[in-house]
């Protein structure tokens, strides 16, 4: 049961959006697969507990920075999921044009700022974003969402201290996902390498109000958000949350696998749980997680989540198809967009 | 009219740009150096308290701040310092500010001035008196503004503060003291429109900032002998008036270019490329570059003057190419 109490309509706006993430990226990983797009790509699966709730308790109007590992960002604020989809297979009719690619999806208007692939970029971005809001005297907040790899980085340092001095109204979400992970050594995808035990050290030795949670915890990361953003709108300065979430096996690898196929009835029947990563899938999953709460709560029924669900598929497959039939952009406006 | 400071006239550009729009903010308020002239920026700090931010050193975080609040709809004008400051704040600048207009296919805008003091100075040694311009010109998406008399910084800081995009303001601290005729209305001076500074028949001079006022002090030297120099101040790399160059060109033959980056890739070498691209019909010689040599700038004062574009340099390239048949 999640440690926080959460309301029905809450709960399910949540898990809509996580449903939407999770079918999202199981379909961008089969069109990579199909060969439909070429780049190095960077998948969200395991930690969409965390986004699509802090997504949830943002404002329309709140600006938001994300990084390479963007896609559950953008979908999970309820982004048009087939620009998105284009975007990633470089098509005209995505979010940039094909100009960013699955590195790069950026919304601006859904409040999205430039979406960086530089590790700790997002920070800064973000952190400039409460700036100008703070200059312009607006009472909206700015979101940065990194992964913990990030806090390597001096300007994510930097920004603490500026964010801290000027009382900035930002909130770090820091997606600590190296659990699990393999780590070069291994043959993996690079994590963490760090001297610190906590990194929310780094952040309160500025004085940053800093918040852990269980980023699988719907109920939890809710609160924590809440409070975060309620801070930073009352004009207390930034707050820093850290959230852990298991790596989702799939992203162990350098290059992304399909090594989960989500299943809901998995949340109610473990007999359906086989294979090397049974574990992930049966204590770390959040979608299962989420699907579990709500029934247990009384906010659905297996069957109206289920049906849910199906909704879902349905939406990412039209995105995918939609992705696929659009045209490639023209050659002759590639030096369109450089200046205003 | 009346004369005035290069230093004053960017302190009254930047007085009118913070009064006409409350979204525009200074980050770094030391824009006119540590000079004496740096008082000027009192009264500036006095009137606008709450829009004037004095940053940690922390230039990466500053330059990245200055896209964000940019891109959240802000207008900051942020003050590096010394262009070779600019290298410590370098991913912000080329990989985020850059990039993001075209990466968003034009959805974003990233109205953010930095400024700098490039060049050398007298004494800055290696790391105070690089001149970042050519590398910058090197990296897609930012505009380049050399303002080289009072007049050029006045009307040209108000259209960087105004553009929709980001603007690399590049200061060198001895043009500070220079006076020169600035009217006292508010005007803006459009980008890409090279200014003549000296019209000429013989010799075509460009030049961007502070050795514009090398080049000019060249030009009279080389009156005296005979020789007609015309010197053509770009004011814009990035958008750059590549007519007026050309036109100068066709109608005098010549080109010296005059620069205080280094030689190789540097703005003179790239502006001779271009002339010798589409202008090889008008050429009766080669074209000559006086440059910094690719080496860091040494401290002592006559190993400093070695490398620096001195108008004697420029005279003695004048001859040659005059000489040459």
């Amino acid at each position: 049961m999640t440690s926080k109490a959460i309301d029905r309509r809450t709960g399910l706006s949540i898990f809509d959006r996580m449903l939407m993430m999770r079918h999202f990226e199981e379909s961008v990983i089969q069109l990579y697969k199909q060969g439909r797009f070429v780049s190095h790509y960077h998948i969200y699966i395991g930690q969409e507990a965390t986004g699509g709730t802090v997504l949830e308790a943002l404002g329309e109007k709140d600006l938001i920075c994300t990084t390479h590992r963007n896609h559950g960002h953008i979908i999970g604020r309820g982004c048009d999921p087939n620009k998105a989809m284009a975007e990633i297979l470089g098509r005209e009719t995505g979010f940039n044009g094909g100009r960013g690619g699955t590195l790069h999806i950026s919304d601006a208007s859904r409040g999205f700022l430039s979406t960086s692939a530089i590790v700790g970029g997002c920070a800064g971005l973000a952190t400039g974003a409460a700036f100008g809001l703070k200059v312009k005297r607006e009472p909206n907040v700015a979101v940065g969402f990194f992964g913990d790899g990030s806090l390597e980085e001096g300007l994510v340092i930097e920004s603490f201290n500026i964010a801290a001095l000027w009382k900035l109204p930002v909130v770090y979400v820091c997606e600590n996902n190296s659990a699990g992970a393999m780590g070069p050594q291994q043959g993996g995808y690079p994590t963490a390498i760090t001297a610190t035990d906590s990194f929310t050290r780094l952040p309160a030795a500025y004085g940053i109000h800093c918040l852990k949670v269980d980023g699988t915890d719907i109920g939890a990361v809710h609160a924590a958000a809440t409070e975060a953003i309620k801070r930073c709108r009352a004009g207390n300065g930034p707050v820093f949350i850290e959230a852990f979430t298991m790596r989702w096996p799939g992203s162990s690898p350098l290059w992304p696998e399909l090594a989960t196929v989500t299943d809901l009835n998995q949340a109610w029947d473990a007999s359906l749980i086989v294979g090397p990563n049974a574990d992930w899938v049966q204590h770390h999953d959040p979608l299962l997680r989420a699907a579990r709460e709500l029934v247990a709560a009384g906010h659905a029924s297996r069957d109206e989540l289920m049906a849910r669900d199906k909704d879902a598929r349905s939406r990412v497959a039209a995105a995918a198809n939609f992705a696929i039939e659009s045209p490639m952009p023209a050659p002759a406006t590639v030096t369109n967009h450089v200046f205003a | 009219m009346r004369k005035i400071s290069y230093a004053a006239a960017m302190v009254e550009a930047l007085r009118t740009s913070l009064a006409e729009d409350h979204r525009v903010s200074l980050v770094g308020s030391y824009v006119l150096g540590l000079g004496p002239k740096r008082v000027l920026m009192d009264p500036i700090r006095a009137e606008f308290p709450d829009r004037i931010f004095d940053p940690p050193t922390s230039e990466a975080a500053i330059v990245s701040i200055g896209a964000g609040a940019a891109m959240a709809g802000a207008r900051p004008f942020v003050d590096i310092g010394t262009g070779s400051f600019t290298y410590v704040g370098w991913s912000p600048l080329v990989n985020e500010a850059g990039v993001a207009r075209h990466m968003s296919n034009g959805t974003l805008s990233v109205p953010v001035v930095y400024h700098m003091l490039h060049g050398i100075r007298g004494g800055g040694a290696a790391q105070h008196s690089h001149s970042p311009q050519a590398m910058l010109w090197n990296a897609a998406g930012l505009e380049i503004v050399l303002p080289a008399s009072p007049y050029d910084v006045k009307g040209l800081l108000r259209s960087a503060i105004k553009s929709d995009n980001p603007t690399v303001f590049v200061n060198h601290a001895r043009l500070m003291d220079i006076e020169g005729d600035v009217p006292e209305d508010d005007y803006m001076i459009p980008f890409g429109r090279a200014d003549i500074k000296r019209p000429g028949r013989d010799v075509t001079l460009i030049a961007t900032s502070y050795v514009v006022q090398t080049a000019l002090t060249a030009a009279a030297t080389l009156a005296n002998e005979g020789i007609d120099v015309e010197v053509i101040d770009p004011r814009t790399l990035v958008p750059l008036d590549r007519e007026t160059i050309l036109q100068s060109v066709a109608r005098t033959g010549r080109l010296v270019t005059v620069d205080e980056t280094n030689l190789s890739c540097g703005i003179a070498s790239e502006l001779s490329a271009i002339v010798a691209e589409h202008g090889f019909k008008s050429l009766r010689a080669p074209i000559l570059r006086v440059t910094r040599p690719d080496i860091p700038t040494p401290f002592s004062q006559p190993l400093e003057l070695a490398i620096t574009p001195t108008a004697d340099k420029i005279c003695d390239a004048v001859r040659r190419i005059m000489a040459w048949t």
